[in-house]
């Protein structure tokens, strides 16, 4: 075991765990945010993803002992009441069905829209290829990041 | 004006469904889109108000009039947390954006069906939702009459509020909610008449959305209690083994955080299965820990032996019905089951249906067709991979978690334990995901064996690894058609032999049964030790890719367009049908072939671009698409789907438009690259790395949904847009490449 000072969502958090721990237990074992979701243990399906100062980063294969300084972000700290513009876009364009990959959809169409506020279909899919949906739900979220690229506070 | 008799309600909810809903008359929906923000509406402070008077299992209101609406059956995406409420609101006659919905726990006394399945959440549920806030409203207006002293009929509702018009009276329903808990359920209650509808037929937003974008605990997964522990299995690496011993026990009890490690057994082995119970891996080791890591770190630690599982026999308990299944030893190729289905084919087979003389008709034929079509097995892969919480005292069974037939499984559990069902409760929280996989809850029982053996709460959790190498898969199927053809390219025989591991796809009385004279349906099953299990659309996934696709080449081969040629057909089906026993109604199907042609444009466009056509029945509805493909880089591009259904009167528009594009997007995934094949018992993929889901560049460019205008019976809307994609694929692939699919995935093939 050991200590670990993480920030996390602007705050900072101590937990005391195994340094091989992905980050993705830590927060939902260890410090109750189970917004970020468990779906594959490997970065294939990106129902996991954080932002790493800023990145979508895959947090299942992601050690806590890899993270040093680097700021976390996640599903629970992208807004304080679901008003960032692309969780707007979300609710809109009424995306989900069964819902669980969407944390994950969301943080990676984020760091999209950071890197790149005015993406075109192609960015967006090969931005977003790494996050599967089983419902079905692509051309919803295609269309919400459009529309949250248009929100003039995308970012 | 419809009545309903109190009993045919009060046991009554919602039924088994995948199913979604919306629905109704076009000049009640059209282009409407309302947004509103249930959890915003109502003060946190009345969250928590217990002092709720029930009025029925559904509807429940407060003094202060807080208006809590119960939703039964589980929600698993398709929608039913925001539809069967809202057909409960419509009756109530309140506002939807000011009530409360909860997701009510399993309960037998208030509920029947309370299971999803089968897209008949809503078509089953529909008339009770509707007596719930008919009859509500009832006990509310006579209670108003009762303190203003005034004719009951005299007391008319508008969202939420009693009114009394020669008194000038007004009253919210939380100030009569306490009187009217106390009045007896009416026996007779007025529906409104569907051109009254103020809800249904207008879109509702997903009433968990707030909570699904800002990651607030929903899934079962996110279940936390104090002093839980965390549970995993390791089961058998194949199909066809057993477990036989732990051999590293006490090295693995030893590593940081684990608490325990100890075989469970699912069902003992006097029990006799019913529906939902399974066949395999009926031993499995538990590990339990402190964290997830740490039981993950010991489950890839531990070693264990196995051996080969005996062949057994056994009779399912189908609801009284004995269903007779033998399991058969031994490690299962999928070379051998090819192998199996290609011979079963050659063989005599079960005659389900038979209508003239097939036989005269081949032998006469001017043409004969014949296609063979094959699709492997395909794991369901929820984006939630399987888990329970469960804490088991002697007193109590307290379970919570995401399941898709909770009655089933607590029958199950309760014979396991030993326990009676009055002290087993079971929470349904949204599942992430369903599609048939949910239905087979043997992790349920896993996870409270495990809490009993160490006491504590547990939440058992599935490595994606164990969701997709534990079993229950989509059948694997293979079906011969052949056809036959006059001179003047009429079609005067039609024989379908079908067969599947281990169950049987057909339904022979479907279409084109009753649209020609001379049609044999057959088919055969091959036993295995693989489980199965229902995947969205069951049967009907694989039957209607085969029979579209092999109607598309009919027509082709006559010489007629592929809609002209399935309208002639379903137009004999309606004026002179042949047999009586056909299970689909051809009018209905007709004008959704004709909605689709008109859409897509199909007459001006057929020429131009690569369209592929399909339709077909089943869970009550009828959907048609056309798809418009192209080969770009060697790659298959979707430019756009055109989707007509007919579900009845449609609930919530937006929502069901969601699930028809999600079903659409997930089939062309299923039939580009779904299969899940084995080797000596093991399954070949075990994540995502190799087991192949379509993702956001494959989806398509563009899809439309229109629904057919009627006021009939509200369907489910969880599978019917599914089966026709695969056929209307590979008919527009055919178009694109010049090469006909008869094998799935179709990516193997193009």
């Amino acid at each position: 075991m050991a200590k670990y000072s993480l920030k996390i969502n602007g705050k900072t958090q101590q937990v005391d765990v195994d340094p091989s721990t992905p980050i993705l237990w830590v927060l939902r074992d260890h410090l109750n945010m189970p917004g970020t979701k468990f779906g594959c243990g490997m970065a294939q399906c990106g129902a996991c993803t954080i932002h790493l100062d800023g990145n979508a980063t895959r947090s299942c294969v992601l050690p806590v002992s890899a993270i040093g300084k680097s700021a976390i972000t996640t599903i629970e700290g992208l807004s304080e009441n679901g008003t960032h513009p692309v969780q707007k876009a979300w609710l809109e364009h009424d995306v989900a069905q069964c819902g669980y990959c969407q944390s994950g959809q969301i943080m990676s169409a984020t760091a999209l829209l950071k890197s790149n506020p005015k993406p075109t279909d192609e960015d967006i899919d090969n931005a977003m290829s790494g996050n599967i949906c089983r419902c079905g739900t692509y051309l919803r979220i295609k269309e919400a990041i459009k529309t949250a690229a248009n929100t003039s506070n995308a970012k | 004006m419809k009545t309903q008799s109190r009993r045919s309600f009060l046991k009554a909810s919602a039924l088994s469904g995948g199913g979604f809903m919306l629905g109704l008359y076009q000049d009640v929906f059209a282009g409407q889109k309302i947004k509103s923000s249930i959890s915003n509406a109502i003060p946190v402070q009345f969250l928590e108000s217990s002092n709720f008077n029930e009025l029925n299992g559904f509807v429940k209101i407060t003094a202060d009039n807080v208006i809590k609406i119960m939703s039964p059956n589980p929600e698993g995406g398709q929608g039913v947390k925001t539809s069967m409420p809202m057909i409960v609101a419509e009756e109530l006659d309140v506002d939807f954006t000011k009530i409360i919905i909860e997701q009510a726990d399993l309960d037998t006394k208030h509920f029947t069906r309370q299971f999803i399945g089968g897209s008949q959440a809503i078509h089953q549920g529909y008339t009770a939702l509707r007596m719930a806030g008919a009859t509500a409203r009832q006990m509310l207006r006579e209670a108003a009459a009762q303190k203003w002293n005034v004719p009951v009929n005299e007391i008319s509702t508008e969202l939420g509020v009693l009114y009394h018009k020669n008194s000038g009276k007004l009253a919210k329903y939380g100030e009569m909610a306490t009187t009217a808990a106390q009045i007896p359920v009416p026996r007779d209650v007025k529906l409104k008449e569907i051109k009254d509808f103020k809800i249904i037929g207008k879109s509702q937003r997903n009433v968990d959305l707030d909570k699904i974008v800002s990651g607030k605990p929903l899934f079962g997964i996110d279940t936390k209690v104090d002093g839980m522990l965390i549970a995993m299995i390791v089961h058998p690496p194949a199909m066809g083994l057993k477990f036989k011993a732990v051999q590293n026990e006490s090295v693995v009890k030893k590593m940081k955080g684990i608490k325990d490690v100890f075989p469970i057994k699912i069902f003992n082995d006097d029990y006799e299965k019913t529906f939902f119970d399974t066949n395999q891996f009926n031993e499995v080791v538990a590990i339990v820990g402190s964290s997830t890591w740490e039981v993950m770190q010991a489950k890839k630690a531990l070693k264990v032996s196995w051996d080969e599982q005996a062949a057994f026999s056994q009779n399912r308990n189908m609801n009284g019905r004995k269903m007779a299944e033998k399991i058969p030893t031994g490690l299962e190729n999928s070379t051998d089951h090819t192998t199996k289905l290609a011979e079963g084919l050659l063989k005599p087979a079960n005659i389900r249906r038979k209508d003239g003389d097939v036989e005269n008709a081949f032998k006469n034929a001017s043409k004969v067709i014949e296609r063979t079509y094959n699709a492997p097995f395909l794991a369901h892969n929820c984006m939630e991979p399987m888990n329970f919480f469960a804490h088991v005292t002697d007193e109590k069974v307290s379970l919570s978690g995401p399941l898709q037939k909770p009655e089933f499984t607590e029958q199950a559990l309760s014979t396991r334990l030993g326990i009676p069902l009055e002290k087993i409760d079971i929470k349904l929280t949204r599942l992430g995901g369903g599609f048939g996989r949910r239905s087979y809850a043997h992790w349920l029982i896993e996870a409270a064996l495990i809490s009993q053996k160490v006491k504590a709460p547990v939440k058992l959790i599935y490595t994606r690894e164990d969701d997709m190498t534990a079993g229950i898969y989509r059948p694997s199927y293979s079906a011969k058609y052949r056809a036959a053809l006059d001179a003047n390219n009429n079609l005067i025989g039609f024989h379908v032999k079908v067969g599947g591991i281990p169950q049987t796809p057909l339904a022979p009385n479907r279409f084109p049964a009753g649209a020609v004279d001379n049609y044999l349906a057959e088919d055969f099953t091959i036993d295995t030790n693989i489980t199965v299990g229902s995947y969205r659309a069951p049967h009907s996934n694989f039957m209607a890719a085969a029979e579209q696709s092999f109607l598309d080449e009919i027509a082709e081969t006559a010489g007629k367009d592929p809609i002209t040629f399935r309208l002639d057909l379903l137009k004999r089906a309606k004026d002179n049908p042949v047999g009586k026993n056909n299970d689909y109604d051809a009018n209905r199907f007709i004008k959704v072939l004709e909605l689709v042609k008109e859409k897509s444009n199909w007459e001006s466009t057929k020429s131009l671009k690569k369209l592929g056509f399909s339709a077909y029945f089943c869970h009550d509805s009828y959907a048609a698409h056309v798809l418009d493909v192209e080969m770009k880089e060697g790659l298959p591009v979707v430019n756009k789907v055109f989707c007509a259904i007919d579900c009845g009167i449609v609930i919530n528009p937006d929502a069901a438009k969601n699930m028809s594009e999600g079903g659409i997007v997930d089939a062309i995934g299923a039939a580009m690259y779904g299969k899940m094949a084995f080797s000596k018992g093991v399954p070949e993929s075990n994540n995502f790395h190799n087991y192949r889901m379509i993702r956001h560049n494959e989806a398509p460019k563009a899809i439309e949904i229109h629904f057919v205008e009627n006021t009939e019976k509200p369907t489910g809307m969880g599978e019917p847009a599914y089966p026709p994609v695969h056929a209307a694929l590979a008919n527009a692939l055919y178009k694109a490449t010049g090469k006909r699919l008869y094998s799935q995935p179709f990516s193997e093939n193009l």
